[in-house]
């Protein structure tokens, strides 16, 4: 009886909680594309379904085959999506691959192993050549 | 036959116990958190020992869990009754810490994270894939040995469920033995004898944890050993310890013939600073030469807590001797140029001197901290007590009047 | 080229180009038609080829590391480590010294790129592995970290990172918690140029090319000249070859 008590009483402490959730408590991630009006390797809806799978296929084909130059690329993605001013893709929430992860709560891998700036935005190898 | 329920009668003893274990793996789980968080670069572990001191905690439960299913198998294998009582402890020992010595090793993963990925992919070449196959098995194998052991109307398959256990419990110590006895690079390793040598450790280290367990059982429950039982499984320790010394010798002994391995001898048994201290203070000593002396000295043995001491010193024998096998073996520099001598800004040529970390000790003791609470948990909520029944036992003869 | 091909082939493109133009200065005065072509952009590495070196230590001066430091920058191993025992280290220089004659002589190790490479045996996940084309490297997608192939390899050629690392080439992942060795500088072997340290070697000691293809300059000298195999008792057939041990 107590405990049927408690399940009811958690409920309604809960519900204006479970309310502001549904009322936007959490915003929708704003993504911002950094170079309108280039074309991205597939549609925005396909991507974002499929985007994981695709980069998966790619990287087994990339490293373990030895394939390069294909359309889909992890670094392709970087180059047009790097935040303008900080060239990377991670590091805000407002950024193009954390501002979704973020959102969906899905931990991103990739960065702990790939450089999520572009290649402008970091030195050269030639400049650091030089002693 | 007279039912001593296990333990119910100590609650604040037992509500003690749990708790001391949980909070022992839960500071060895959060020291893997921090290493994972950090890197391993808070570990004392490097570029060339590779693997450190969780391996040798991981490496001692899973070969001792491995080893104290002996007990069980000679009860339901060889149909020895003394034993066949105790097939249910050494079960549930064998679980514990095959559970806990997997966690450690798995929590040492560079990429922990990844579970999946080492549970989904497996590469049949490597014997650490082998070892991904052979140690869920032995789980599923120990719990229908368990349910054919508890369950009345499974008694009738607790023969074949536990010949099935002996067999899987040998190819998974040879599994274990194998992921060293494989490697040919390193001059420790790459020896036929290692399997057969991890299996016969695991005979002595099962059975001395199992003879300890028993006896905190026994002291809780105000029970004492029949002594001829006692005397039984005592010398039963004996023989393995013996067995392991046999082993032991003549890994070492072969390894002194070949001229290409004296070196290595001479640094594991002479003058490696802290290994042979280790081999011979630790192993050889405290490991063997004194458990044996307790156990045949008819003066001590008869003494009580001789047995329990004696099983103590083994376990620390055996700590010592896999941290001689394991951190000694990498410690010795690889002869990447047989009859040359080297160096490098990498180390090359030169002993690494090594020491554990903070955050590996916890982690290792956190192992033993889950197979403890496992088993705490485990001896309190079902009957896993070994009941001798004195009078049957004597009217089968099994015992003397 | 197609509209849908973007940027990355347009860079594969030009990349084919420059390698199919040049000849690579490999030292002052001498130069060497080129000794790999960038592959075609969708095509998959090959049996046909087996990428391979030959050092020759007898040029290899000691004390110069012109090749590990080149490694350092194309690869950028150059974070910041506390314990030097657990730094990095791709391509070193080891100094010999025959115990019975005396004789000393200095020369680079990194990963043999072995045609039966026990770390590939050994690897539980199938992380560590060889491409079609001989080149030995870690899938860190699927490396679990657990360094048994450490264990196995007999060169010592094998690093594990121990701590988050942050500049790395964008065509160069690596990081914490996975294993890594040289890559034989796929990235850019693939691009039909030379590996790092065999362009950074101004002593001429180090040759790279093709061993499966007879007329490669590297097949020709290893048909010629004796060479060695390090740990050659071990029969693992390395693509790394030597010559002055």
């Amino acid at each position: 009886m107590s405990r049927a008590f408690a399940f009811v009483a958690t409920l309604l402490l809960a519900w204006p909680m479970m309310q502001s959730a549904h009322a936007g408590g959490v915003p929708k991630p704003s993504i911002l594309i950094e170079s309108p009006g280039t074309q991205c390797v597939a549609p925005p809806a396909e991507i974002r379904r499929n985007h994981m799978e695709m980069l998966k296929h790619q990287r087994n084909l990339t490293l373990r085959e030895g394939v390069r130059g294909g359309k889909v690329s992890l670094n392709g993605c970087i180059e047009c999506h790097a935040s303008k001013k900080t060239g990377s893709v991670i590091g805000s929430n407002d950024n193009f691959c954390q501002s979704c992860h973020a959102y969906a709560a899905v931990k991103l891998d990739c960065w702990d192993c790939h450089q999520p700036k572009t290649g402008k935005a970091m030195p050269t190898s030639a400049a650091e050549a030089k002693p | 036959m007279t039912t001593i329920l296990s333990a119910r009668a100590d609650t604040p003893k037992f509500w003690l116990l749990a708790a001391i274990g949980a909070l022992v793996s839960a500071i060895g789980i959060g020291a893997a958190l921090y290493m994972e968080h950090h890197g391993h670069s808070v570990t004392g572990m490097n570029n060339q020992i590779v693997w450190g001191l969780p391996h040798v905690f991981a490496i001692f439960l899973v070969v001792a869990a491995s080893g104290v299913l002996n007990v069980a198998s000679i009860g339901s294998v060889f149909g020895k009754t003394v034993y066949k009582t105790r097939g249910m402890l050494a079960g549930l020992l064998c679980f514990a810490m095959l559970a806990a010595g997997l966690v450690v090793i798995l929590l040492d993963l560079g990429r922990a994270d990844r579970i999946m990925v080492a549970a989904t992919h497996v590469n049949i070449t490597s014997v650490f894939g082998w070892n991904m196959i052979l140690y869920p098995g032995m789980f599923g194998i120990v719990v229908v040995y368990l349910w054919t052991l508890m369950e009345k109307r499974m008694y009738p398959f607790s023969k074949p469920a536990g010949f099935a256990a002996f067999i899987w419990r040998l190819m998974l110590t040879t599994g274990t033995g194998s992921i060293f006895g494989f490697l040919v690079t390193r001059q420790a390793y790459q020896s036929a004898v290692i399997a057969p040598m991890f299996i016969i450790m695991s005979f002595a280290w099962g059975m001395a944890v199992f003879m300890i367990v028993q006896k905190a059982m026994y002291r809780w429950n105000g029970m004492t050993l029949h002594p001829q039982i006692r005397a039984r499984l005592k010398n039963l320790l004996a023989v393995f310890v013996g067995a392991v010394f046999y082993f032991v010798a003549i890994y070492h002994l072969t390894n002194l013939y070949f001229a290409r391995q004296v070196e290595f001898e001479r640094f594991i048994l002479l003058d490696g600073g802290i290994f042979p201290l280790l081999f011979w203070g630790g192993w050889f000593v405290l490991g063997t030469v004194l458990p044996l002396i307790l156990i045949f000295t008819p003066a001590l043995s008869k003494m009580s807590g001789s047995v329990t001491l004696a099983s103590l010193f083994v376990i620390v024998g055996a700590f010592c001797q896999l941290y001689v096998f394991i951190i000694g073996g990498e410690a010795f520099p690889l002869d990447i140029f047989p009859g040359m001598t080297t160096s490098s800004s990498f180390f090359d040529g030169q002993v690494d001197q090594y020491s554990p970390a903070l955050p590996e000790w916890l982690l290792g003791i956190g192992g033993l901290g889950i197979a403890f609470t496992m088993v705490v948990v485990g001896v309190r909520v079902l009957k896993f007590l070994p009941e001798d029944n004195i009078a049957k036992l004597q009217a089968s003869g099994a015992l003397a009047d | 080229m197609s509209a849908n091909n973007n940027r990355r082939s347009f860079l594969t493109a030009s990349a084919t180009m420059a390698a199919g133009a040049g000849f690579i200065a490999i030292a002052p005065g001498i130069s060497l038609i080129e000794v790999s072509h960038a592959r075609p952009a969708g095509e998959a590495a090959s049996k046909a080829n087996r990428w391979g070196m030959l050092i020759d230590s007898n040029k290899c001066t000691a004390g110069c590391d012109a090749c590990v430091k080149a490694c350092s920058t194309e690869n950028r191993i150059n974070e910041q480590v506390a314990d030097p025992r657990q730094r990095s280290q791709w391509i070193r220089k080891i100094d010999i010294k025959d115990k019975a004659s005396g004789r000393q002589h200095s020369l680079p190790m990194m990963c043999q790129h072995c045609a039966e490479p026990p770390c590939v045996d050994v690897c539980p996940t199938g992380a560590s592995m060889k491409r079609a084309d001989g080149i030995v490297l870690v899938d860190r997608h699927i490396c679990i970290g657990c360094r048994y192939c450490m264990m196995a390899c007999p060169y010592k050629a094998r690093s594990f990172v121990h701590q988050p690392l942050t500049e790395q080439n964008p065509e160069v992942p690596r990081g914490i918690g996975c294993v890594e060795s040289c890559t034989l500088c796929v990235h850019r072997v693939d691009k039909g140029q030379l590996p790092a340290c065999v362009e950074a070697c101004t002593e001429g000691a180090m040759l790279f090319g093709d061993l499966a293809d007879p007329n490669s300059e590297i097949s020709r000298r290893i048909a010629q000249e004796a060479t060695t195999q390090v740990r050659a008792d071990l029969k693992l057939n390395p693509g790394v070859r030597y010559q002055g041990i």
